[in-house]
């Protein structure tokens, strides 16, 4: 059996010969990927969250329209792939919302950028809505009958009672959802958002250093994530309920 | 079941008595009920009126109308989208084949190995499928000979294998927390009954966890199977990648929305049965405290 051929595609020399380290102009795209990559990811989070916050008080709305409402979103946004959402915003309703520009010609209302923004918020929103909505369930009823009993107002409760508790019975399900998210970040590769993939992508196409770009990717993803992961750690930490698990 | 007002409590004299306490399982929530007589019923109008309305259309319309463009491609669109389905089914047969064995190295008694496959596991499981399916599909040579016989390895068989590595590392972590879920109890007796190790996991734990895993190996079905338009990207003629080919072949920006709203709503009928259903039996096997 031929050894030679496996050795030459396992290369043992890949993890020396980083064109990202050494080439200065490779190292400044590639921070400018990173960089991308991190705003795309925290301006979703925010957006997100935000979304997840006013769709689950939604569902607890007593107007059932508005529930319906967040029904059909949720159930949508979550079982329909977010690429082919993606390219729905960008190229179908993107193509559609053009206003003349100072030159007369059309121009996009919303760059590729803010459309990655948009489709990755209500991607993680939907899934956010559903995961706070179990979190405010699973506040025990009598906890809220103890503040009624208290005098608290039906905003107070939500605020001082509900809320906090379903925030800390939520964190775990929506740890892993805003690590998706950050996973999901890489799609913006499609509309050509110059994001982390976006870059690297560029960069083995110039310098066909595939392998080595593939690994540095990985890893700075694994990264990135690893970053997330501790900071939603010691935030569980800091809201710890005493007297719950270990 | 409470008693009602018109019912007789079987005890005489109308005593207050406190009923014992059942747990009721908890409604599913709005977004799993959608699929009801009244969405249905909508459906079938909507789809009634997508194949009356080209009729009326026809005088009047510049050229064809949207409706009927969209019906033109269905039978392309859905020898795509039945590729789609093929990859998924073959990347979450090999990666639970290959999730199961590593969660269950994830359990070993050998530290090495349980450290080895807790490494493997989190790294797939972080890292995005997109970078996993680049790697492999630019990495993987498009054909390996062994002992003289070439096998080949076209883009749909390399996107498979990026596909089945993040549902190998989930399939992982759900096994793992499945066993660990199982009561040491059940280990203890086993092994005072004389079953070795691999006995005990065989017919023991392992028949246990299938009732468990359930759920969430639906779930991560429904997730492939979402994630497979990605192969489209790394070149693979998929429904997406079929889909922009008609929407570049028809060349008509007023069919770009209805055009994506369609391949959408296909997913959708696809996955949303499996993630209500899946909801369900997360419900029924819960346990209700």
């Amino acid at each position: 059996m031929d050894y030679s051929g496996i050795m030459e595609w396992l290369r043992p020399d890949w993890f020396f010969d980083l064109a990202v380290v050494s080439d200065e102009y490779n190292r400044g795209r590639y921070i400018a990927g990173l960089w991308m990559t991190a705003k795309l990811a925290v301006v979703s989070i925010f957006f997100s969250l935000i979304i997840g916050a006013i769709g689950a008080a939604v569902q607890g709305a007593q107007s059932k329209a508005l529930r319906v409402l967040v029904g059909f979103f949720v159930a949508f946004f979550r079982n329909t792939p977010p690429l082919v959402q993606l390219y729905f915003f960008y190229f179908a309703i993107g193509t559609v919302l053009r206003i003349t520009g100072d030159n007369g010609l059309p121009q996009p209302l919303i760059g590729n950028f803010g459309w990655a923004i948009i489709s990755l918020s209500l991607f993680a929103g939907a899934l956010n809505v559903e995961i706070f909505r179990a979190g405010i369930e699973a506040v025990p009823k009598s906890t809220v009958e103890a503040a009624e009993a208290l005098g608290y107002t039906r905003l107070q409760i939500y605020t001082d009672i509900v809320l906090p508790l379903a925030v800390r019975i939520s964190l775990p399900a929506l740890g892993t959802n805003l690590v998706n998210l950050v996973k999901t970040t890489t799609l913006a590769y499609a509309i050509a958002v110059p994001e982390l993939l976006y870059v690297s992508a560029q960069i083995w196409s110039e310098d066909l250093n595939v392998r080595e770009m593939m690994n540095v990717l990985l890893i700075s993803y694994v990264g990135l994530v690893a970053i997330l992961v501790w900071v939603l750690h010691r935030w569980e930490k800091a809201l710890r309920i005493p007297g719950y698990g270990r | 079941m409470a008693w009602t007002q018109s019912q007789t409590p079987p005890v005489k004299g109308h005593l207050p008595v406190l009923l014992p306490l059942r747990s009721m399982p908890q409604a599913l929530p709005l977004q799993d009920r959608l699929f009801n007589v009244w969405t249905a019923s909508i459906l079938v109008l909507a789809l009634a009126a997508a194949l009356i309305t080209p009729a009326f259309a026809q005088t009047d319309a510049p050229g064809r109308s949207a409706v009927a463009i969209l019906l033109e491609w269905t039978p392309t669109l859905a020898k795509g989208f039945g590729f789609n389905v093929l990859i998924s089914i073959f990347s979450m047969a090999i990666g639970t084949v290959l999730g199961v064995g590593l969660g269950i190295l994830q359990i070993s008694p050998i530290r090495p190995v349980r450290q080895l496959a807790w490494v493997v596991t989190q790294f797939f499981r972080n890292s995005p499928w997109l970078v996993l399916l680049f790697y492999c599909i630019l990495l993987i040579p498009f054909q390996i000979e062994i002992f003289g016989t070439k096998i080949p390895f076209p883009g749909w068989v390399k996107a498979v294998i990026g596909l089945s590595l993040p549902v190998m590392a989930y399939m992982s972590e759900y096994m793992r927390g499945a066993i660990l879920s199982i009561p040491t109890g059940q280990w203890e007796s086993a092994e005072s009954l004389g079953f070795s190790r691999s006995q005990t996991l065989r017919d023991i734990i392992l028949p246990q966890t299938v009732k468990r895993v359930l759920p969430s190996w639906m779930n991560l079905y429904a997730v492939l199977t979402m994630a497979t338009p990605l192969v489209s990207i790394v070149g693979v003629n998929d429904v997406m990648a079929l889909t922009r080919a008609a929407l570049s072949a028809e060349g008509r920006v007023d069919l770009l929305i209805p055009m994506y709203l369609y391949i959408l709503c296909w997913f959708f009928l696809y996955c949303y049965p499996i993630s209500a259903w899946t909801r369900r039996l997360e419900r029924k096997y819960s346990v209700n405290l």
